[in-house]
């Protein structure tokens, strides 16, 4: 037998860790955060980009998901208008619990330079946001970046989502 | 007698004033003979009334009344061969003379020219649709109609076509205001959340780098020290913004005095 192999009949049983099911639930939770393909204006490029290869984000769990039932992040990558607001609302509304949302841009933050009557004047307005992310448009690094804050976050929540304190309007 | 102008400071000033100054505007010429034009001019003219006929950099322009746009395009689709509708909308010159102006922007492609119509119309009046003529003229008039208010008579599906279909107003009208009215200002808020929830969600933020000197939460007040979240008080009036002033030292003996001398 090699040196490194553990000899599980030497040690008198199975290997055990301990550890807390808050820690477990988030360690899964964090490391396979799948956000929703879903882009709105031009910072769906970087999103993209951040996703090929040369970026790579399946390196960190990420995986784009085509439908909001099996996504648990929400990037709002572009600038919002209000005509479709009602239908980026609709698509957290049909993520499943636990959700988090990502405002990718400027646009999406504040409505950036598009201070006009169209568009939404930041989304969170409409929906709960946990990372904003600055940048005109932010860079695939920085999106990376966001993703790891939002790990850093999920990691000192709760695991009982009904613990975790949000901004909830509705 | 020369009118005496003031002498002092005359360095300081521009030379010429804008006394004649005239504002720029695009040179119309007639229509030539034997031209193209004046083929399609000649057409158009025992086809309908010619209100105005010229030449504005090599594109005819011909004003018609706004009943007659049919007669008028169809001259031009059959007679004159222009077989593309390129643009139509319209133009709020409701401010300065109470109406719309509507332009069909025409094209022959055949001999390269092009042809605009324009036609006046009141606010609340309707025209005809060119949608027979022209399959082009269906979004570009349930633009027109969705943009400007301006309703088009035996359209097939007119309807908003970039503004949600419940919006309020017409946003390319110049009395529409840029950041948008009470209803657009709410409108994600009443549509997704009900009125009732303008409160919880609060107005729109729309310019997030204002200074408000009096807002003790996210300013400090140098110089005037209040304490975290202090309201306005009575006692205290509002001051405009101070600016520095110009301090003048003298470094052998140590005292600052302000400007004045200005």
């Amino acid at each position: 037998m090699a040196q490194h192999e553990v000899n599980y009949a030497s040690t008198g049983g199975l290997p055990v860790a301990l550890t807390t099911v808050d820690k477990l639930l988030n360690w899964g939770r964090a490391n396979s955060l799948w956000p929703m393909t879903y882009g709105l204006a031009c910072c769906a490029i970087e999103m993209m980009a951040t996703g090929a290869s040369r970026f790579d984000f399946d390196r960190m769990g990420v995986i784009f998901r085509a439908s909001p039932r099996q996504s648990d992040v929400l990037i709002l990558a572009g600038t919002l208008s209000k005509k479709h607001s009602e239908f980026a609302r609709r698509l957290y509304d049909q993520m499943p619990d636990p959700k988090w949302v990502i405002s990718m841009g400027s646009c999406a933050n504040t409505g950036g330079m598009f201070n006009t009557y169209a568009t939404v004047q930041g989304v969170d307005r409409i929906v709960p946001v946990d990372i904003y992310l600055p940048g005109c448009a932010p860079r695939p690094e920085t999106l990376q970046y966001a993703v790891m804050m939002l790990q850093k976050k999920i990691n000192r929540e709760s695991g009982n989502m009904n613990k975790n304190t949000k901004q909830r309007f509705v | 007698m020369r009118k005496y102008t003031p002498k002092d400071n005359v360095q300081g000033k521009a030379k010429y004033t804008d006394r004649f100054w005239v504002a720029p505007r695009v040179p119309r010429e007639s229509v030539e003979e034997e031209s193209h034009f004046a083929a399609v001019y000649q057409a158009m003219n025992e086809a309908v009334e010619v209100l105005d006929a010229y030449v504005e950099l090599g594109q005819l322009v011909i004003h018609i009344r706004p009943e007659e746009n049919i007669a008028a395009l169809e001259v031009l689709k059959n007679t004159c061969d222009y077989a593309m509708c390129s643009e139509l909308s319209a133009i709020d010159y409701l401010a300065q003379d109470g109406e719309f102006e509507v332009f069909y922007q025409m094209l022959n492609l055949k001999k390269a020219k092009r042809t605009r119509l324009l036609t006046r119309i009141q606010e609340g009046q309707a025209i005809e649709s060119i949608v027979p003529l022209y399959a082009m003229a269906n979004f570009a008039e349930r633009e027109m109609y969705d943009m400007f208010g301006i309703t088009v008579n035996n359209h097939p599906y007119l309807k908003r076509i970039i503004m949600p279909e419940d919006w309020v107003g017409y946003p390319l009208r110049k009395t529409y205001p840029l950041q948008g009215d009470e209803h657009a200002a709410w409108y994600e808020v009443d549509k997704i959340f009900g009125k009732e929830h303008r409160d919880v969600i609060g107005p729109e933020n729309r310019d997030p780098g204002r200074i408000d000197r009096y807002d003790s939460q996210r300013f400090s007040r140098v110089g005037y020290e209040v304490p975290f979240g202090a309201e306005h008080g009575e006692s205290e009036t509002e001051q405009p913004i101070e600016y520095s002033k110009q301090i003048l030292v003298n470094y052998t003996t140590g005292s600052e005095v302000l400007d004045t001398r200005k």
